[in-house]
């Protein structure tokens, strides 16, 4: 991250001494130069122009040279709803610190307040955006960073909405430090490899807070998802790394914190799953490795649904979830080991931390539930708590081999 | 009827098993406490022992309370007091008691553990309120049973079976019709079924406190629109008083018509 950052500057500063002229070409309302436009046809490459305070109604704003744009006190740029606002269709260019508004909303282009297309080594940082279609749409365009952006939609059904960052067939590209919300996806990567995502905030969007579609190697790590319809969605992908991020509060009939669907070899370790209807739902995933994360008060912490296999779930912490962990089979390729889970109620004898008695992370309730949902009105009833001991006795609807041998006594830290 | 159930409620606070159930809730609050070190996992665990021994503690004290003092009952009918008073002076004052030993026995250990500072404050709250819900309704249709049955041992094993049906052989039921029916439109049926049973009324509503993102996971707008919003929360409340007030009704109207 820091690398190509400073690879960018470096860059920037390489261009900027061979040619050795670059100059700063100042827009303001009462400037002679009064619009963006006018600016960028006046400009020469690499030249930098200062955009000072006031409003400039202006949409369709090609970028077609390397130049610096930069907002002094957050410019508004307003779209009045015409459509597309700033395209940047040259390397090396920066957008730093403006305020754009109104984004056309069509059914048939996807109209974004920024959008860079087979560009490469771009910034955009320190921008607003409010009332918009897409945020930030990233095509075709590697090696770019956009950082600490704001998003700020009021998107209210899926069918007009667009998604606050989207990353299309572009590689190697940082996104940090964004606040996302109101928007379709959050963040929405397609078909893009090696991209790094950290210290995202991702709330209160329609759809996902994150989406991965075709996306291979990417990494994120200590995000926010919160109230999202659900937290992140990762499909069809391979080899994602999923770091200490925090899923909260995803609630709703088809809410998850996390969301997988054919993805193989990921790692997801270190995680916080708190109170959200279903943690983790599983679907045709293989060889992902579990460590380390929390499910706190989720309804599901994990929900397996078949076709499943060599996932291994070690060290994770399981407090107080109505459910620990649901399958909708009888076989199981999967291995929980060494968890801690608070619904444990073994004994360790020789006090080397390990309860002496395999614990059963699957309730026959669970297989109850998932055959007839609407028992689910019987939660903690007595009755359902002498057919799941019973069922813990002597497995008959659980898959029988689906135990931690090695529960842990006390939580992992 | 304020006389009698001073007389009924002293006599009870003087009598061992008051003091037993009260030091059974004590111990049990202090021993969860201490051994779990977290408020919220010792709501859970409290929940189910609510839930179940509440009813079965109210319903044979109740029972006991009724035929014990039967005679004592017969000896005030002589007197020139009203039924309706003497059969809910008795009744209050048993009710009276088990709800003191039930709020004390349970409210001291997680006071003096800091639950004013927890935020489970609410959790427990709404507990006690359950709590003295059950115990409520279950005196008063213990009370019922009483008068309905001369014969101790029988009056007993209906009590008794009262608990276990309402506890566990409804659920039974109930778990099996929504798996017979599971083709059918069971929402509305499901939530219904729950009104019926004071106890499950009990358990819905600490449910919609701890499990509330379970609950929202099942598809269907009948359920959302119960557990979702305040409306779920209201209408067991509601049930519960009206769980409450029906056989404390009928015990006074069957009080004035037995032939004792």
């Amino acid at each position: 991250m820091v690398v190509t950052l400073k690879h960018i500057i470096f860059l920037v500063c390489i261009l900027h001494w061979s040619l050795g002229q670059s100059e700063t070409i100042e827009v303001c309302e009462s400037c002679e130069i009064n619009s963006v436009k006018d600016a960028i046809s006046r400009a020469q490459a690499t030249d930098t122009i200062l955009i000072k305070k006031g409003t400039y109604k202006e949409f369709n704003i090609l970028v077609d040279k390397p130049l610096t744009l930069i907002g002094e006190d957050y410019p508004i740029i307003d779209g009045e709803d015409q459509g597309e606002i700033i395209r940047v269709v040259s390397d090396n260019v920066t957008i730093d610190g403006l305020f754009i508004i109104n984004v056309g909303t069509s059914y048939t282009s996807d109209h974004a307040a920024i959008r860079v297309v087979r560009s490469e080594n771009y910034l955009i940082q320190n921008v607003v955006l409010e009332k918009l279609f897409f945020g930030i749409y990233i095509e075709k365009s590697n090696n770019g960073k956009i950082y600490h952006n704001k998003i700020i939609g009021d998107a209210k059904d899926e069918y007009n909405s667009g998604n606050g960052i989207q990353l299309w067939y572009s590689k190697n590209v940082t996104v940090d430090r964004n606040i996302v919300q109101g928007v379709r996806d959050g963040i929405y990567l397609e078909f893009s490899d090696e991209i790094v995502i950290n210290n995202n905030i991702s709330s209160n969007n329609l759809r996902y807070g994150l989406h991965f579609m075709f996306s291979n190697d990417d990494v994120y790590t200590n995000n926010t998802f919160e109230n999202n319809g659900a937290g992140v969605a990762v499909m069809f992908s391979k080899r994602i790394k999923m770091v200490n991020n925090i899923f909260r509060e995803n609630w709703g009939t088809t809410a998850y914190g996390m969301l997988l669907k054919e993805i193989n070899d990921a790692e997801i370790i270190g995680n916080t799953f708190e109170e959200n209807t279903i943690a983790i739902n599983i679907e045709g995933s293989n060889r992902i490795t579990y460590q380390k994360n929390s499910f706190i008060k989720n309804g599901w912490a994990v929900k397996v649904l078949g076709a499943c296999y060599s996932n291994k779930f070690e060290g994770n912490n399981f407090l107080y979830n109505s459910f620990d962990v649901s399958y909708n089979s009888k076989l199981n390729d999967n291995v929980f080991d060494g968890n801690y889970w608070s619904n444990y109620t073994g004994y360790d004898l020789d006090k080397n931390g390990i309860g002496d008695v395999p614990y059963r992370p699957v309730k026959l309730f669970s297989y109850v539930v998932n055959r007839t949902p609407e028992t689910i009105v019987l939660l903690r009833s007595l009755f359902m708590d002498i057919i799941d001991f019973s069922e813990k006795v002597s497995p008959v609807f659980t898959p029988d081999n689906l135990i931690d041998a090695n529960p842990l006594m006390k939580k992992v830290l | 009827m304020f006389k009698i159930f001073k007389y009924s409620f002293f006599d009870l606070m003087r009598s061992r098993w008051s003091y037993v159930y009260f030091l059974f809730y004590l111990i049990l609050g202090f021993v969860l406490l201490f051994l779990n070190n977290d408020v919220s996992k010792a709501v859970i665990t409290l929940m189910n022992v609510i839930i179940i021994l509440v009813p079965l503690i109210s319903t044979i004290f109740g029972i006991m309370y009724y035929y014990n003092s039967k005679e004592f009952t017969e000896l005030l009918l002589a007197q020139p007091i009203r039924r309706s008073s003497i059969f809910m002076g008795q009744f209050l004052g048993v009710s009276g008691s088990l709800l003191l030993s039930l709020v004390l026995g349970l409210g001291i250990p997680f006071v003096s553990y800091g639950l004013f500072k927890s935020t489970a404050i609410f959790d427990f709250s709404l507990l006690l309120v359950v709590g003295s819900f059950l115990t409520i309704i279950f005196t008063a249709l213990s009370f019922n049973i009483a008068i309905s049955n001369e014969n101790k041992i029988k009056g007993f094993g209906y009590a008794v079976l009262l608990w276990l049906f309402m506890a566990v052989i409804y659920d039974g039921l109930f778990l099996m019709s929504l798996i017979v029916f599971e083709e059918y439109p069971l929402d509305t049926f499901s939530i219904a079924a729950t009104m019926f049973n004071p106890i499950d009324l009990s358990r819905t509503l600490i449910l919609l406190k701890l499990d509330i993102s379970a609950l929202l996971g099942y598809t269907g707008a009948v359920f959302k629109g119960f557990f979702g919003t305040n409306l779920g929360l209201m209408t067991s409340l509601l049930l519960l008083i009206l769980w409450a007030l029906i056989p404390i009704w009928r015990l006074i109207i069957k009080s004035q018509k037995k032939d004792f």
